[in-house]
This record gives C-alpha cells, structure tokens and sequence, in this order.
C-alpha cells in the first residue's frame, strides 16, 4: 500500500539543508512513500517571525495550511522539526482559539483561501516509524549497518512542546528506526538538547558551548556518526566542528548527517544520490564500516 | 384537602431576603391564598423564638400544613421540621420555600424578586395540601464492624471499635498488617523507630478477642446498606496451613528460590519464593509466591525443601483460596497509598540512572533491618560523599499531580538528617520550592536540620544528568537547578539523589470505591462527605475512611482520622437501630408489570426483582430517593414519597397561578 | 540602581503589556508561576542571561519592565521548549518569550549587545520579499551590517558550503506573492504588538 503525504520541504532544503531534501525524496522512494510537493509553499515563519509579528507569523504559516487543505485527502509531512513544529503549533492554535481562527481567516480569504483546521501536520521521522514502521524498512534494508555507532540526536522541536509521536524528553522512535536497519544507537542522554539554533549567528559562544556539549557526549560514547532530524541542529553540529575545536581545544572530526541519509544508504541508495558528498565532514570512514 | 390550615412563615434573614424582597407586600399576598389560615413575618426563623411560632401556631391555632419561605432546605429543613415535629405535627407536612438562594441573592431588580418570592411561595402553598404524613422507617444494626486496610490507619480504626467492645473484621490485602509505616527507618520529628512504635500496635491486634484478623485477603463483592452491609472476602491462599504454621522461617531458609525482589524491600532485597514479609509481621505466618514458587508455577521443584524444614508439617500445595461472608453494621476504608511512579519523571533519570532512588527505597537502606543492614550505600557499595534530595517529584505539578503531598518535605528533612547520622561527613543538599513544615514540632524540626549543616537551596531541580562538563563533574550525577535565592544556575555534583516522590492514590482506588458504593475526588483519592466538617465519612451512610487513601497526610493525622472514623461508624453500630428517610420509592405491586427496568437502573441497588409475584420492590434502607426508576419506568409505576406526582404539579401550577 | 516602577508612565505601560501577554492563548497562566526555578534550570542559556526566565516573569509580575526590555534574557531563548514542557504549572514560557521580544521591538527596547532583534528583522524581510527565506541573503546582510567580524570568521565555511551546494546565491520566489502580502498587510493592521 503506498502512504501518500503533501511535503512541506523548508525553505533550508533550498539551501544549507539541501541533503535532506534530496535524501528524503529518494528514501521515500525506496520505501513507496509518496511525497507531493506543497505547490507554491511559502515560509513557514520559523522562530524569527513569531519574534517579531504574532498574528502575522500565524498567517504565513496557515497558508500553506490553507494550500494544504486545498489539494487534500492527505497529510502534510514536514523534514525539518521547526517547520514541523510551527505549522503544528499554528493547528494546534486554531483548535483552541477560535478568536484566532476566524481573524486568520479572515486574512486568507482576503487572498482567496481558506482554512478549516483539518490538515494534520507530521515530522518525516513520525511517518517512517509509526506509519510505516520499522519492520518494514527493516525488510528493505539491503546493506546492514552492524558494526555502525549511531548517536540519534533529536534536537529540541521533533518532539517538545507537545511529544506528539514521542517522549518529549526522551524518544526513542530514531533509536528504534537505527536498530532497524541494523545500527547501534549509542547511549546518548543529551539527544534532546539545544544545538544553540540561530544563536550561532548571532551569540555564537553559546551555540558553541552547547554544540560542545553534543559533540562530547558522542564522543564519549563511542559515535561513529551522529545522525538529525533537523537542518540547523545539523548545520551547527556538523559545519562548526572546527569553531568548537577552536574554542575549547578539542579535536571533533566526527560524520554527521540527516537520519535520511543513512536511512537511505541502509536501503541501497549509492551516495550521490544522497547528497553525502555535500557534507562538510567527510563521511568516507562511516561508509567504510558498513558492507557494500 | 381543602381543608387545611397552612401557616405562611416568611423570614427576613436579616437583610439577606428583606434587603431586595418587599416582605410586607408578599406577607399580605400570602395571607390571602387559598388554605392559607396565618402568615407571619420574622427576622430570623431559625433562632428558637422564630421556631417557636411554629409550634405555637400548630398548638393553637390548629395549623395542619406550614411553609417556612427562608433560605435553602439543605441548611434548615431538618430544624424546621424538627420544629414541626416538636408542636406535634408531621415534619412531612412542612416545606420550605427558598427564597434566598434562589430568589433575593441571584435577582439584582427587587421588584423581579417580590415577584419570584410569591411565586416561590405560591408553588409550595399549592403544594402542601399533597403531602403526605409520612414515618420514618427502621431498620435494625448489625453490630459488628469491618475495617478494610491494615496500615496504622486501619489499625488504629480496629483497636478503637475493638477496645469499645466492638468485633471487628479486619481485611487486609497483603501477607501481614502494618502497611507502609511498617517499612519506615524513623518517623518525623520525634525520630521515634517507625518499627518500635508500630510493632505493639499490630501485636495488640493480633491478639485481640474482639478483632478477627484477615490478612492476605480481598474483599470481593459489598452489597447492602448502613447497618446491613454484606461483604464477600476472598482469603487468599498462602499454601501453608496457618493453623500448623508457628512462623519460625525454617522454610524460608531451606527454599530453593532465594532470589525473589522483596516487594518490602522496594525490590532493593530478596526474600525467597516462600517468605515471611519481615520478622515482626502480624500474623507470623509464612506465604507462597505462586508466580515464583517452582512447584506452583511449573509442577516441577524436585527438592521441595520446604516440605521436609517445617516441623509442623503445614505446607500444603493442595489449598485453595476460601470465599467467606460477612454482615457487619459499618465499614472503614483504610486503604492507603501508593508511591509517585518515578519512572514517569524521565528528566530525574529514575531506572536509567544507577543511584537515583525514591523515598521509599532510601527508607529501606536506612533501616537497620533492611537489605543494607541499615548502611546508605550506593550501587557499588560505597558510601555516598554528597546526596542530593529533590521536593515535589510528581507534585503540585499540572503534568503530573497538581496537589501538594503533604509529607514530602518533613521526611526530606529526615532524610537528612539520618544521612548526616550515619554519615556526617556527607555533604548534603535539599532542593525545594517551598519548605512546609505546618505540624506540631515541624519547624523546630527544620530548624534543627538547618543547625545540622544541612544545604537548603531554593529551587526545583530541572534535571539530574550523567553527562559532565567539568572535571569533578566526571563519573556523578549532576543536578542543575536555579539557585532562585541567589539568582544563579548551579550543576551540583553528587554521588546519590533521592526523589522525594509524592503520595498517589492507589492505583485500583476507583474500582475499589465502587465496589463499596462511594466515589473518588478529582486527584483520585476516595471523597470525603464534607472535605471540612465530615473529612472521615463518605456520601454514603455506614461507610468510613480513615489515613491516605482520603488524601496525603502524617501518622499524626492518620491516627486522628481514624480514631473519627471508629466514632462515626460508633455512631451507628452502638444503636441497635438506624432511621433511614422515608422520601423512596414504592413500587404498587399491582399495577408494576415487572419489566425489570427499574432493576438495572437503580444506582444504589436498592431494587430486587421479586420472583415469586413477578414484581420488583423497593429494598426501603438502601433507597436514596434520587427519583431513577420514577423517570425511567413507562407505566409511571415507582412514586416517590414526598414528591408524588401530583405534589410536582401542583407546585409547578401554583409557580405558573400569578 | 533605581527602578521607575512608581512612576505613573510605567504603570499604565505595565498594564498593557499584561493584557498582551493575558491575550496569547494560555497566557494568563503566567500569574499562576511558583518562582520554582524549573524554567531557568532547564534552560540551556540561562547561565548567560542577565536575569533568568523566572526572574524576568517575576520583574514582568512587578511592572519591572526595565529589567524585562533591556535585559539579554529574551534574546537568548533559542525555543528549546524545555521550559514548556517541565513547568509545573502549565505556563507556555516560550511563547511568552516571544510576546515580550514582540513588545521590545515595538518599544525599541533591547539591550545592544544583543543582535537577535536585528537578524529577526532581516529574516521576516526577505520572506516579506521572496515568500521564502533566502538563506545567503540573510546571513550576507546580518554579517555586513551586525557583525562584519564574522565574514572572515566563516569564509572557510562560507565557501565550503557554497562549494557543496549548499548556499545558492540567488533567491527563489514563491508565484503567490501577491495574496501573500494580502494576507500580511490584512493581520499587519490588526496586531495587537504593533
């Protein structure tokens, strides 16, 4: 049976995030997901808009609620947590604010659409292992990755504020979905902690010590790569590796990559088509240990 | 009918009904109604003086019907009627109209309100020549008692009613008495040996000759009313006759399953498949465990060396589970607690973290007799050079328990302060929000750990973690919290963290409460009458609660509780009879069809199918009157007395006759 | 240091600012806070703030609005949730976060050490303009106008990622802008933090 789904792709799978983007569409492939690009989706506001304008932010978001509603029959998967997170969060609003709904309403008609709170919105990792499940992909997985240490890191928007398809604190359905292709997930309490966000940008010394904490934690346990649900958890623990070096006098090299990814490799899909060569930490030795 | 002579009494209540309704506009309306003989302003009816013209009227003036227009009938039907009753007339033949709580506190325009005052008043005037006289009814008291629970609550209950000359019928669910005090080091603030001040306690009803103990026992099935409550018991059986048995634990010593965890010892200990639960249990008798005995579980223990230890000879495979029945007048429900599920609470790292412990588990390291030998050790063995203890794990939280569990702070302190007795080189740490310490000797409890050097930090701890950051960090657990006196984050390293965990109800609380016929309160606790003047009694007559499972509380006020407890059912098991309302059901026999309905209906049980005349009846002391089957039944058979169905009518013509 | 709380200014102000964070669906939990501290424990930041979460919820209680606007705490918060979620009594602590940056920068209150206000601005610029955040746009304009020490900071990496694909220097578009804006400028003329 194939599950179908509306894809919310983010605006960073244009960009920094483009590996997830593209090994998600071919890890969906693999697994007879259907995704249908959202037509014309916009922003979905991320953090920064609801910083600065609150009903606004609710109304970029909802549009492409709306859009979704329009195609319809189908769920809306999204890859990056914060997107996932916000356009839940704009649901979720909707549902328990009917001031809220009837003025955001209102604006999305002035453009011609409208909403009526029907669309549920889902992360990527919560379609995988709850709709399709692990024992499927597990039946799919061609090349074992026995020898592998995994660390799942989650990051903070998967799974809080609500905990919808997971523990908010402690979730386990990557960890389950890694076993599943043959991987040992490493002990790995910190899985939930705040890779620092956009504060990278713009307080970059506590993004750094938390990516320090991360890297840490992986290290300690024996990681061979960390895999992630989220493009700027991935951005900050992969890309400033060398910042953090700097500043605290280690020496991460470690791999990192989208759970998408390695998902995808398990399934038999080469590398190229999974972006691997876009990764800023060479992901050679990873690859090594698994059979070809 | 039309004969009656009604007295109209309204009450002014002070300026809570003269304040908005024109009271001499209604009185002389009143006066003027059909079957109206007097009708009387007063300031206040309810003092004697405003009782009195009552009784006074139905003397002399021959008043036959009375109607008090005041505030609502659950605040004074009962003393008008007694009132009645005194002049001599049936308090059935007195009613209330409310015009207060219906009438001049809800309407703002005065004018609105006179008018819904007479109407109020005309309902009832229209009414009254419809009542009926009628009796009380009877019902005779099984003088025994049953106390359901056997912690010191349950305890305390029995040894009240039994040393009042009361049998009582003791039920408690596990292999011996003495509950969750049993497990205790020392108790707050005395320091008083929990052991040493329960163990008398759980002796003397071992040995009581009113007191019939049955422990390792469920109750099954309660039906029945106040005075005449019947109670199945399943008493479980322990595969040792315990008649033979002399509990001298040879057994448990030659069993060949040594390694059971000791439900006692919080799963910390072991204890073996056949086991006495500690040494001073009440009664000492040994238990198999039919889930771990090999013989039980799998047919197959080729020592069976239990057999040949007991010189008695009192293992015996063969038992069986024994169903008894009781009649008993009263029952108190002296259930008790269960532990907040730590487990729950992923952040404190409680089951993934070596090291993190509940409150209950640190009671049993500490105890000299627990499976430490009283030694507060970690998981290695070694002593702990720091502990942190954490308030208000899974209470006054919206996530988990919103209420305040009462005792967690006085036994975090006492925590304290027996770490620091066993080992006062410990460095230790209380992490809380608010430190409640409301009972007698509690501050000065307080006080005295602050004087023992003891580490209070105001804040409640946001996560205990395994991952460090900083050298002596390395290998211990640590804390983070804010310090919100000192306006600082702090990371405590520490070797050992003890969650004080709140006080649940207990997980099967809300069957266990309708099998007895009562409810439960929002936080799942059973539900007091009156959570102020009635805290040990139930909605339901004849039912009692005393301890925990009304609500967290200290042996202190368990104890009280349940010595309340064995005064109210006192209240009923000492009179040889109990008066029940008249105002039920009755079902006419000859025009019930016996469709059965009404049977299934009832919420109180209090209806039986009669087989023999096809009929069903109404069981008179169980009934409540709360007008089920009138509503339900097609042929309108049921009546309530009291509130027949043309006393509804006629009041609601009278309300509608302006 | 001398807090303005008695004057009558901050007064009034204090009680708008209430009603706005009362308007936010749950916000009116906030007067349910314990000062437990769980908030500020959670917090991956608080070790930098000026005052911790729970101190800026106790300064807002007190109409300390100083203390809540020109303090980095806001600023900070990277939306974590850890504080939502563990929060004994249900306070959505993130999002009240959020209505005291809206009210900061409607007030054009913010301490300037911190650059938070003005990435937010630029992002909600570029997706005002494109529909879509446009990645090296963003941070192109935030290094060259806030933080001009980080182009050589991140050269390496600036070219590493521009080399592997992942920053495409030109924007793409969403086809709706027009009802886009219709729907921006419609909520634009009702927001309460205006």
């Amino acid at each position: 049976m194939t599950l179908t789904y509306s894809y919310f792709p983010g605006c960073s799978s244009e960009a920094t995030g483009k590996a997830y983007d593209i090994s998600t569409r071919a890890v969906c492939d693999k697994l007879d997901i259907e995704l249908k690009e959202l037509p014309d989706w916009n922003c979905c506001g991320s953090t920064s808009y609801f910083s600065i304008r609150e009903l606004e932010s609710f109304g970029v978001s909802a549009r492409n609620l709306a859009i979704a509603q329009e195609v319809g029959g189908m769920d809306l998967v999204a890859t990056c947590s914060a997107c996932y997170t916000i356009l839940a969060k704009t649901n979720r609003y909707f549902a328990e604010d009917p001031v809220l709904h009837e003025t955001i309403n209102e604006a999305l008609e002035a453009a011609g659409r409208t909403y009526d709170g029907n669309v549920n919105v889902r992360h990527i990792l919560d379609v995988i292992v709850n709709d399709l499940g692990c024992e499927t992909v597990a039946e799919k997985v061609t090349r074992r990755m026995t020898k592998l240490r995994v660390a799942p890191y989650y990051g903070c928007q998967a799974t809080r504020p609500k905990g919808t398809f997971d523990d908010p604190e402690f979730p386990t359905s990557l960890d389950h979905l890694l076993e599943a292709v043959g991987a040992e997930p490493i002990y790995y309490p910190v899985k939930t902690k705040c890779c620092g966000g956009m504060l990278m940008m713009t307080q970059e010394d506590a993004a750094l010590r938390l990516c320090h904490e991360l890297l840490k934690c992986a290290q300690d346990n024996g990681a061979d790569v960390i895999v992630t649900t989220c493009p700027l958890c991935e951005m900050n623990v992969e890309a400033y590796q060398k910042m953090v070096n700097k500043a605290y006098g280690t020496s991460f090299n470690i791999p990192v990559m989208y759970f998408t990814q390695l998902l995808g490799y398990a399934l038999g899909v080469d590398s190229k088509a999974l972006a691997l060569q876009m990764q800023i930490v060479p992901v050679e030795n990873v690859l090594a240990k698994v059979p070809a | 009918m039309a004969d009656e002579k009604i007295a109209v009494y309204f009450c002014d209540c002070g300026t809570n009904i003269a304040g908005k309704v024109d009271v001499d506009e209604v009185v002389k309306w009143a006066a003027e109604q059909p079957n109206v003989t007097v009708a009387r302003e007063y300031k206040y009816m309810c003092s004697d003086p405003g009782q009195d013209l009552i009784k006074t009227d139905i003397k002399e003036l021959g008043v036959t019907r009375v109607v008090v227009a005041a505030c609502s009938p659950t605040m004074h039907e009962p003393t008008f009627r007694k009132a009645a009753a005194d002049g001599g007339l049936n308090p059935f033949l007195l009613q209330m109209a409310n015009v207060r709580e219906h009438c001049s506190w809800v309407t703002e325009d005065p004018v609105e309100a006179t008018e819904k005052a007479k109407r109020i008043l005309s309902a009832q005037i229209h009414r009254l020549p419809f009542n009926e006289a009628l009796q009380p009814i009877e019902v005779p008291v099984n003088p025994d008692v049953m106390v359901v629970g056997a912690g010191i609550a349950g305890i305390e209950a029995a040894l009240k009613l039994a040393d009042a000359g009361k049998k009582v019928f003791v039920v408690e669910r596990d292999p011996s008495i003495g509950g969750h005090m049993a497990m205790f080091d020392k108790t707050f603030p005395t320091l008083d040996c929990s052991a040493c001040i329960l163990t008398p306690k759980m002796s003397a009803l071992g040995k009581h000759p009113n007191i019939t103990l049955m422990a390792y026992s469920e109750v099954t099935e309660v039906s029945g009313y106040v005075g005449n409550f019947k109670v199945k018991v399943r008493k479980k059986a322990r595969y040792v006759d315990t008649d033979k048995c002399t509990g001298c634990a040879a057994c448990t010593e030659a069993c060949v399953v040594q390694k059971v965890r000791s439900e006692f010892d919080v799963g910390l200990g072991y204890r073996p498949a056949i086991y006495i639960p500690f040494p001073q249990a009440v009664p000492l008798k040994a238990t198999i465990d039919p889930a771990k005995c090999l013989t039980l579980s799998k047919g197959k223990c080729a020592k069976q060396s239990c057999v040949p230890a007991c010189g008695p000879g009192a293992i015996d495979f063969g038992q069986q589970d024994e169903q008894v029945e009781l009649d008993v007048g009263a029952i108190i429900m002296a259930t008790g607690f269960e532990l907040f599920d730590c487990k729950r609470e992923a952040r404190y790292g409680y089951g993934r973290l070596a090291n993190v412990i509940t409150s209950l588990e640190f009671e049993r390291l500490s105890n000299a007799s627990g499976p430490t030998g009283g030694h507060i050790v970690m998981k290695n063995g070694e002593a702990p050079k720091s502990v942190a203890i954490l308030h208000c794990v899974g209470s006054r939280d919206e996530n988990y328990q919103e209420f305040c569990s009462r005792v967690c702070c006085m036994y975090s302190l006492k925590f304290a302060h027996l770490i620091k007795e066993h080992l006062p080189e410990t460095e230790v740490y209380e992490l809380y929000i608010d430190m409640r310490a409301y009972g007698k000797g509690y501050e000065e409890f307080y006080k005295r750990l602050m004087d023992e050097g003891v580490h209070f930090i105001r804040g409640r701890a946001a996560e205990v973690s395994d991952v460090a950051i900083a050298p002596e960090e390395e290998g211990r657990l640590v804390v983070k919290a804010e310090d919100t006196l000192l306006g600082i984050m702090r990371r405590l390293p520490v070797d050992m963290v003890i969650l004080s965990a709140g006080l649940s109800p207990r997980r099967d609380a809300k069957e266990v409460a309708q099998t007895f016929g009562f409810g439960c309160s929002a936080n799942g606790f059973y539900l007091e009458r009156h959570p102020k003047l009635e805290p040990a009694s139930t909605m339901t007559d004849g039912v009692f609660l005393a301890g925990a499972c009304q609500y967290p509380k200290d042996i202190p006020d368990a104890v009280a509780q349940a010595g309340a407890a064995a005064a109210g059912a006192l209240t009923f098991v000492n009179n040889p009879t109990v008066k029940v309302e008249p105002t039920i059901s009755y079902i006419d026999p000859e025009k019930c069809s016996g469709c059965h309905i009404c049977v299934g209906l009832c919420p109180h049980a209090a209806i039986q199918f009669n087989a023999e005349k096809e009929v069903a009846e109404v069981i008179e002391a169980a009934c409540k009157g709360c007008g089920v089957c009138v509503a339900a039944c097609g042929s309108n058979v049921p009546q309530q007395r009291g509130y027949l169905d043309k006393q509804i009518f006629a009041e609601i013509e009278g309300a509608l006759a302006l | 240091m001398v807090e303005l709380e008695t004057t009558q200014g901050v007064k009034t102000l204090h009680k708008i600012f209430l009603e706005d964070v009362y308007s936010i669906p749950g916000g009116e939990k906030i007067r349910l806070c314990q000062q437990c501290g769980t908030c500020s424990g959670s917090c991956p930041t608080a070790y930098l703030m000026d005052y911790s979460p729970r101190e800026v919820i106790a300064a807002f209680r007190a109409g300390m609005l100083d203390r809540v606007l020109k303090s980095n705490t806001i600023w900070l918060c990277t939306s974590c949730y850890s504080c939502t979620v563990r929060c004994p009594a249900g306070i959505k602590v993130t999002d009240i976060m959020y209505e005291l940056k809206r009210l900061a920068i409607k007030y054009k209150s913010w301490p300037s050490s911190s650059k938070n206000p003005a990435m937010s601005k630029i992002f909600i610029d570029h997706v005002h303009r494109f529909g879509r955040s446009y990645e090296a746009g963003v941070i192109g304009q935030f290094v060259l106008t806030q933080k001009p020490s980080l182009a050589w900071k991140f050269k390496g990496l600036g070219t590493k990622l521009f080399l592997s694909g992942r920053m495409p220097l030109l924007p793409k578009s969403i086809k709706g802008k027009d009802e886009f804006h219709k729907i921006i400028d419609l909520l634009a003329t009702k927001e309460v933090s205006q």
